[in-house]
């Protein structure tokens, strides 16, 4: 009977359409960003990280990095804790993304310092040499706009002060750009959580390796560190490590704990059998500068 | 019933403007794919991956796609209801307006005037102006057939009316924004509840937009080309209901592990499988509907069109469900599989149903004969194998970075770096540039073909011009 009379089809059919609907997209705003939700420590961001969130909309970013890390053992072991529902609860829009061109980005905030950011915006390949990421240098030559960045924080509800706004000026949007990067995943302290103890004593698989060994070794320093510390080891953004006497089990340590607040990444996703074959190729290497 | 009361100059100019945007769309598509093996193709700051791949997705979804579907539904409403369009001046409106809001979605997007949201970038007076757009279709097309000739209103139309109230609903909640300007907004949803709608809105756009209306072309076009009726009437009615109703729950199978609530993605999970049935309802009743008429592939390439395409939405509804799944999706998402999936439904089933309507229709919109069938062959050869080589590439590809993501070490470690994994891809981005390329060469000859038949086909037989609005 349906099938001659529209009005009832299409009733029955917006009907057939607002079940799920329902149950699936309405309902739920009863269960998210609620006070379940909630954690402490996530804050508003402020107006130079608002721009720059803002930014990496304009620029499309969100089609080549996902902000989600999944509760899966690989995931976590790559880009940190996994994602909880209020650390979400400033994001307007969302930008969990879709497509992993590039890496996620949930947690990449404090990983690197803010120069390794400036020089991998600019140019993504002079630090990783195969990244297919476009350059992105000209966005320093745009300064910010105080005026409508302070209309963006109305508009959100954000907490801001005139102080806040008027050392915007003289900012440009590279500036915003990495103040949001260092922004991303850093509001839980999940890095000192899942901080690893090495317990016992630390034992060096290769005390006796060749030069040829070394040498087979050179690609994971040039994968690794060499963005940082220099192709030579002459360092770059990273200090210097020619000459740089550690004992082996320390160095270890460093490369594979980092150290937090000293800008340098934890390396513990690379394993401990490739920490320390960098362990033994940077001593090996920094004595002195004979092989160079 | 009289032919010429029949507005077929609003359908002439909906089939010229998407024919148009697809090629732009199919073209900035190619780009961006270059740009992903040659990233000094990017330049800064309109001609960016980040900025051109919303077009290439935009241009397809509301230029190609919608600009099909305004064609094909003026085509059809008028045919199946035995009567004119309600209003001639509402849809020549229409035409125009649809036509400023492509270019300015591309002008705005270009310019990084974006939400972000995908497949629903455009800001929000672009908006404003998709919803006027709709609501002047959803006018036309539900006067049109409230006062209908003919009673009895045929699958297609179910389908289009579902089609009509399913994007209205979708787009105008997934719209909802707080305005800073003219060129910026924020969602008036957050995080978790941002992505919760945003991804009922993503999945069922799918549904309701490259769906649903390809299914009333396919229920349509497939008879009128085959000269047999439907299989079963029954069927349909079957497919059709369970179809809207269950596409709705699905939308967080695109946020399996993510922290939206277990109990949405497992309702999601569920129903993502229960779809197969009605998905192959129609594929079955396309098939059955062949019976006695299989040599038809061979004789008739509109059916050749429809059946591979009908036979890409079989596969695609088997695919989608498994990609569903959580440990399926645990392993594949966020690869290359996802788009190869995607370009499976667009250039597999929905671009071949569109193709095979707009050969059906041509004839009977100009008066003229189809200008080369050879032609329309070596097009259909042509998508096919650039589809398959898009697909099967990025397949292979997705799998192979989703093992090296996933690979570990003895000790518990990572097997590979992110980059290790990266610059695996290059070879079969590389391949899918190649398959882009090749399909762009069949829509060329597309486009010739549609334009030699306009300048220099022979006029219609009476028996392609009078085929009666029959079903």
């Amino acid at each position: 009977m349906w099938e001659k009379k529209p009005v009832l089809l299409i009733v029955l059919a917006t009907g057939a359409i607002l079940v799920g609907t329902i149950i699936t997209m309405v309902l739920p705003f009863a269960w998210i960003n609620t006070e379940a939700d909630r954690i402490e420590g996530v804050i508003p961001y402020t107006a130079l990280q608002q721009e720059g969130r803002d930014l990496y909309i304009r620029e499309g970013c969100n089609n080549c990095h996902t902000q989600t890390v999944r509760p899966l053992v690989s995931e976590v072991l790559r880009y940190g804790e996994y994602s909880k529902s209020g650390e979400f609860v400033y994001d307007r829009p969302f930008l969990w993304g879709s497509k992993r061109t590039g890496p996620d980005l949930a947690r990449l905030g404090g990983k690197y310092p803010d120069a390794w950011h400036y020089q991998h915006m600019e140019s993504p390949r002079s630090m990783v040499p195969k990244s297919n990421m476009p350059d992105y240098g000209w966005i320093a030559e745009n300064q910010l706009d105080p005026q409508m960045i302070q209309r963006k924080m109305e508009t959100l509800g954000f907490p801001f002060t005139a102080e806040e706004i008027k050392a915007l000026e003289g900012k440009n949007e590279m500036d915003a750009m990495v103040a949001y990067m260092q922004k991303l995943g850093s509001d839980i302290p999940w890095r000192q959580a899942t901080a690893t103890t090495i317990v016992g004593e630390l034992k060096n698989p290769y005390p006796d390796a060749t030069h040829s060994e070394m040498e087979a070794w050179e690609s994971i320093y040039q994968d690794n560190c060499a963005a940082c510390h220099g192709e030579h080891m002459e360092g770059v953004i990273g200090p210097e490590l020619i000459g740089a006497d550690y004992e082996e089990e320390v160095l270890f340590e460093i490369i594979y704990s980092g150290i937090p607040d000293g800008g340098m990444p934890s390396f513990s996703s690379l394993g401990t059998d490739k920490v320390w074959k960098l362990t033994n190729f940077i001593k090996y290497y920094g004595r002195d500068e004979d092989h160079h | 019933m009289e032919n010429h009361a029949y507005n077929y100059a609003i359908v002439r100019s909906f089939v010229t403007w998407s024919v148009i945007w697809g090629l732009v769309a199919v073209l900035v598509g190619v780009i961006v794919s270059f740009q992903m093996v040659v990233p000094d193709l990017n330049f800064a700051p309109y001609f960016t991956f980040g900025r051109l791949r919303p077009i290439h997705t935009n241009a397809g979804i509301y230029g190609w796609a919608v600009g099909v579907i305004f064609a094909t539904f003026f085509f059809m409403v008028q045919r199946l209801c035995r009567v004119p369009l309600w209003s001639d001046k509402l849809a020549r409106f229409q035409l125009w307006f649809f036509n400023i809001t492509i270019i300015a979605s591309a002008v705005t997007l270009l310019l990084g005037y974006t939400t972000s949201k995908e497949y629903h970038e455009m800001e929000w007076p672009i908006d404003v102006m998709i919803i006027i757009l709709w609501v002047a279709f959803a006018i036309n097309i539900t006067m049109t057939i409230m006062k209908r000739k003919e009673e009895q209103m045929y699958i297609s139309l179910w389908f289009m009316m579902a089609s009509i109230i399913g994007v209205a609903i979708l787009f105008v909640v997934n719209s909802a924004a707080m305005p800073v300007s003219l060129f910026k907004s924020y969602s008036a949803y957050a995080g978790t509840n941002d992505a919760n709608v945003h991804w009922w809105f993503g999945h069922n756009a799918v549904a309701m937009a490259l769906t649903a209306p390809p299914l009333a072309m396919f229920y349509y076009f497939l008879p009128k080309s085959t000269g047999v009726p439907i299989y079963s009437h029954r069927l349909s009615i079957v497919a059709f209901w369970s179809l809207i109703f269950m596409y709705l729950w699905t939308g967080a199978h695109h946020l399996l592990w993510t922290p939206v609530p277990d109990w949405i993605q497992t309702l999601a999970m569920g129903f993502s499988v229960m779809l197969i049935a009605p998905s192959w309802g129609s594929v079955f009743n396309g098939y059955l509907s062949m019976n006695g008429q299989w040599h038809q592939m061979r004789e008739n390439y509109l059916v050749k069109y429809l059946i591979l395409g009908i036979t890409f939405y079989g596969l695609q509804t088997l695919q989608g469900p498994m990609q569903a799944v959580r440990t399926f999706s645990a392993f594949i998402h966020y690869t290359d599989w996802v788009p190869a999936h995607i370009h499976m439904g667009t250039m597999g089933w929905v671009s071949m149903i569109a193709f095979a309507s707009l050969y059906y229709l041509i004839p009977r919109i100009y008066g003229r004969e189809v200008y080369s069938i050879p032609l329309a062959n070596l097009q259909f050869w042509l998508i096919l194998i650039g589809q398959l080589i898009w697909s099967i590439s990025l397949w292979v590809a997705g799998v192979l970075q989703a093992g090296m993501w996933n690979a570990m070490n003895d000790d518990g470690s990572l097997t590979y770096t992110f980059m290790e994994t990266m610059v695996e891809m290059y070879p079969y981005w590389w391949a899918r540039a190649l398959g882009g390329l090749i399909y762009m060469a069949g829509l060329v000859i597309f486009i010739y073909n549609l334009y030699m038949t306009v300048k220099k086909g022979k006029p219609a037989t009476a028996q392609t011009a009078n085929t009666e609005g029959r079903a």
